[in-house]
């Protein structure tokens, strides 16, 4: 999907960061992102790989939408996908 | 129950009121396509279509990367399971049908698939054990750099790609070109521009003269891109409008496109039921010949040749849907002998693919619903 899921930034170890989404903390890899990442930072993450650096400024805006998704129950394709990138181990 | 969920309905409703004044003035119908699977199910799950003037045509392209993996990687990826290596995908590849079987077919008969949600994981079931893993590598752009990453972070050796991977921008170019297209514009999807940047389209709009417009996910983010799109279509001024700036920069992400060109080269090669796009396919280059499945395993795929196709696949128009010829409705199997449950074509598997969206969100939203 190319929604990708937005995450706060627990801890960086080398290429690697813990990601906190929703409560659900998973490895997201560092490898491709172009902007240096610290904890604290929110990243956009696809399948794995943080793909962006969240603006500051954008965070609010961009963590409504998702919320949004996330309430909504049974098979909505968004939410769905939005859930279960969250729920896939990693 | 769709409109609830605007964020701010009367700023939908005033730029569909703009983009019927905008769509009369040119005083035709309009065609336009996006590229993707998010987008598409935005529009269906927000009745969007409902909104739009009915002279516009909003047609989901090949936007859908399962989708597009055409029947033989799937035969490739079949016919390597068949010799005992382990296929790590992701799940959406399973119930694609390649021309004899599927991956769940194989799986069905023995043989060994690991439903993976990242590049990353399938490098570390290889990690785990001493056999083959084969990471049967789909997506655009965006998830073929994730793919780039973990090749050049030294796998280990009993770690293979077999990469289906795609490039958008060169399908954009076969579609403007067929002779029964008749696509005005295109809305580009947020994410994928993330990684390529807006820039990547100017060489398309220069060549075609087709606006391109990159847009977000929300419904009125939608809705301002093809109010833009439709303006620039209407002004006949053709550029590059980057209406997503807080994901996308000019030129993209440098560091991934590094990555990502350092392993792969684009290749030609044919898109599910499209076309040969020239360029549209991602192949590893030489240098990672060592971890290319294609280089390790002898594939025959004239072996499949013997067996007869699954007897409905002849009739699955996929093809035309995503090159926005045809629409789902048109399809005899749709919503009948083919459902999610028991897909007869790609389109009706993947979650990004138009027939299951429209299955799930029940089609066309009522066209005369706003009228
Ligand atoms: S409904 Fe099924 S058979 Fe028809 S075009 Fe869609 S995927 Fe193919």
């Amino acid at each position: 999907m190319c929604l990708g899921v937005p995450g706060k930034v627990i801890e960086v170890r080398d290429s690697v960061a813990v990601v906190d989404f929703w409560g659900v903390r998973k490895e997201v890899r560092l490898d491709i992102v172009d902007e240096n990442v610290v904890p604290g930072d929110y990243i956009l993450n696809h399948v794995g790989f943080a793909i962006r650096r969240i603006p500051p400024e954008s965070i609010a805006e961009t963590l409504a939408l998702y919320e949004m998704l996330l309430a909504q129950e049974g098979d909505d394709l968004m939410s769905l996908d939005v859930r279960s990138e969250i729920e896939a181990s990693s | 129950m769709s409109e609830l969920q605007f964020r701010d309905p009367k700023l939908a409703r005033s730029m569909a009121a703009t983009l019927d004044r905008l769509v009369r003035e040119t005083g035709r119908k309009i065609a336009v396509m996006h590229v993707c699977g998010s987008h598409e199910q935005a529009i269906a799950k927000y009745g969007l279509r409902s909104l739009f003037p009915k002279s516009l045509e909003v047609i989901m392209g090949p936007g859908c990367p399962v989708c597009v993996t055409d029947v033989p990687e799937v035969d490739e990826s079949v016919l390597i399971a068949a010799q005992g290596a382990r296929i790590a995908t992701f799940g959406d590849m399973l119930k694609v049908p390649g021309s004899v079987k599927s991956l769940a077919d194989a799986q069905a008969s023995g043989a060994k698939i690991d439903i993976v949600y990242s590049p990353q994981q399938a490098v570390e079931i290889a990690r785990s054990t001493k056999e083959e893993v084969v990471l049967f590598a789909t997506g655009f752009e965006t998830t073929a750099v994730a793919t780039a990453a973990v090749i050049l972070d030294n796998p280990p050796p009993n770690f293979s790609v077999l990469s289906v991977h795609k490039y958008i921008p060169p399908v954009m170019e076969i579609i403007a070109e067929m002779p029964e297209s008749r696509i005005e514009g295109f809305l580009a999807a947020g994410h994928a521009a993330t990684i390529t940047g807006s820039a990547v389209f100017e060489p398309f709009v220069e060549r075609h003269k087709i606006p391109v417009v990159i847009a977000g996910f929300e419904p009125n983010d939608i809705m301002a891109g093809l109010v833009e799109l439709v303006e620039l279509i209407r002004a006949k001024t053709p550029h590059v409008v980057n209406m997503f700036p807080r994901c996308v920069t000019l030129e993209g992400n440098l560091a991934a496109q590094k990555q990502l060109w350092r392993v792969f080269r684009p290749m030609g090669g044919r898109w599910r039921g499209i076309a040969h796009v020239p360029n549209g396919n991602l192949r590893l280059r030489d240098e990672f010949a060592h971890l290319d499945a294609r280089k390790r395993f002898p594939i025959d795929l004239t072996s499949l040749w013997d067996y007869a196709p699954p007897a409905l696949a002849g009739q699955c128009i996929c093809g035309d849907i995503m090159a926005g010829i045809r629409n789902p409705n048109d399809c005899r199997l749709f919503n009948r002998e083919c459902v999610p449950e028991n897909p007869v074509g790609a389109c009706m598997v993947s979650n990004e693919g138009t027939c299951k969206i429209w299955h799930l969100y029940g089609g066309v939203p009522d066209l005369e619903a706003s009228a």
